[in-house]
């Protein structure tokens, strides 16, 4: 008599198996790796043209800086970027998924995608995992319907505000946008705002630091304008430079090519019986 | 105070919401303050959602949770609007929230309100508390700004007002909830639902009537410091 295995369907979500042995394991002294979390200070407002959202550039892990210039603002249309807070791997594969269906999303439509669009699948992602995903968003972009920004929490509630703070930074930040903004701001004006309030964030937040990430974002248009200020130079560098002491010799080197370069030949015949 | 763990609770709304029927329809009201721990994350949110032309929802509890039951009713609702060849009824538009709240009471934390104008019952207030339970109710109230409102609205409530009457009715009684509960601030919003259609008010905050030992709203007195002249303080 063979045994019938009844075929369950995959249970979705996380698994909480290893809790109590991760418990007991805390208890007896051994401590689970820490995640590297992005401290961080993101913002974004909506100007006169669309939208301008701004970032720091530093990732921690616990109590160090392990990235002094990573990059917190990612791409996930040509017409929408997210700024992403919390735990780095979180936010950037939160990211890249819901960058990867709009792109789906575009070829199946053949339209521009819209930011409600992304809105809805970055917070159905983050509500089915109930917080667990570690990703504070704050998300823009300038669609056929105008301008639009939101921030997106861990749990999946979603706010539409005209300017928005996220992060560890954002109380510093917010206080310096609820003090000195004012709609229809000119490029100009609202570029200078989103640098002052992550500076704020920089200056005043311990877990956010190095340099200011801003991107414009209008109608048709966008710039990425990587490390606009960088307030944070490395104050103390040797004039003579880094070199090697003498006694390193060079013995043998030997380049292996990473990538193959296979040739194709075209129009082969098509195999005979 | 840990500021690091207080921004990463859950988002919820301390809200005051409320739903009110007068003489030939309805009016809901809430506040506009969404908190996570004790930072005011939205100040001007807007917690009366549409579920259909005729349907609102005031919303409390988990910011999250409340958002996506509204999102699933009112995709529902479209679906049954369809089938059904006629707006949907407020009723039924209850009855969906319900079934939803109740079966999956373990898992979500939200309380809401229901109102909306239908031609078979006229208006209608519904309330859905926490555990999943359906009550119709000539008004509602909800959230934590609710607690002291409860006696307001014994004394204050009475039958077949007009629709004026009704909208002052909310907006004094959100705004007296905002003079006392932390949880709850910001501007009043109210939707007055009839058979003529919707309309959306607002009211800021510092235009509201001022209570027991509130003061007036005042710019900062750091405005000396910039003034040019060095003239002392006039209060």
């Amino acid at each position: 008599m063979s045994k019938s295995v009844i075929e369950m369907p995959p249970k979705g979500g996380f698994s909480f198996d290893l809790c109590k042995r991760n418990e007991m394991l805390a208890k007896k002294g051994v401590s689970p790796p820490s995640f590297r979390k992005t401290g961080t200070t993101i913002v974004g407002l909506i100007f006169q043209d669309g939208v301008i959202l701004g970032a720091d550039t530093r990732a921690t892990e616990g109590p160090i800086v392990c990235d002094k210039n990573c990059e917190k603002i990612h791409y996930m249309a040509p017409n929408i970027y997210c700024c992403g807070a919390g735990t780095a791997a979180d936010t950037e594969a939160v990211t890249d998924m819901v960058s990867s269906q709009l792109q789906l999303h575009r070829y199946h439509t053949g339209r521009e995608s819209r930011v409600v669009t992304a809105l809805t699948l970055l917070k159905r992602h983050l509500f089915n995992y109930q917080g667990y995903v570690s990703a504070a968003l704050v998300l823009g972009g300038v669609d056929v319907t105008g301008p639009h920004l939101h921030t997106i929490y861990p749990h999946g509630s979603t706010d539409t505000l005209p300017f928005a703070t996220m992060g560890s930074g954002s109380l510093a930040a917010m206080a310096v946008f609820e003090s000195k903004y004012k709609e229809g701001l000119t490029r100009d004006e609202g570029i200078k705002l989103v640098t002052e309030a992550i500076c704020s964030g920089i200056f005043n937040d311990l877990g956010s630091g190095s340099n200011v990430d801003i991107c414009v974002i209008t109608k048709g248009a966008k710039e990425y304008l990587r490390n606009h200020l960088q307030p944070n130079p490395r104050t103390y560098t040797s004039s003579k430079g880094y070199s090697f002491p003498k006694k390193t010799e060079v013995l043998l080197t030997k380049i292996t090519p990473l990538k193959e370069k296979v040739e194709i030949i075209e129009g082969g015949d098509a195999m005979e019986e | 105070m840990d500021l690091n763990m207080d921004l990463n609770a859950p988002h919820s709304m301390g809200t005051t919401i409320i739903g009110v029927t007068y003489n030939g329809g309805v009016v809901l009201g809430a506040d506009s303050r969404t908190s996570t721990g004790m930072y005011v994350a939205n100040r001007a949110s807007d917690k009366i959602t549409q579920l259909t032309d005729n349907v609102y929802v005031c919303r409390s509890g988990s910011a999250a949770d409340s958002q996506l039951v509204s999102d699933y009713v009112r995709y529902f609702l479209h679906q049954h609007t369809i089938q059904l060849g006629q707006p949907a009824t407020v009723k039924v538009a209850a009855n969906l929230i319900r079934l939803l709240s109740y079966n999956n009471k373990n898992m979500l934390e939200t309380g809401l309100i229901v109102g909306g104008w239908d031609k078979y019952e006229g208006g209608k207030i519904y309330g859905i508390p926490l555990g999943g339970t359906l009550i119709e109710q000539p008004f509602a109230i909800g959230g934590s700004g609710s607690s002291y409102l409860y006696g307001f609205f014994d004394q204050a409530w009475k039958e077949g007002m007009t629709k004026d009457e009704a909208e002052q009715l909310v907006v004094k009684a959100v705004s007296l909830s905002i003079a006392r509960d932390g949880a709850s601030g910001g501007v009043v919003r109210t939707v007055v639902i009839n058979s003529e259609g919707v309309t959306r008010n607002f009211y800021p905050g510092d235009k509201l009537q001022l209570w027991h030992e509130e003061l007036e709203p005042q710019n900062s007195l750091l405005d000396i410091l910039n003034s040019p002249s060095p003239e002392p303080m006039n209060i």
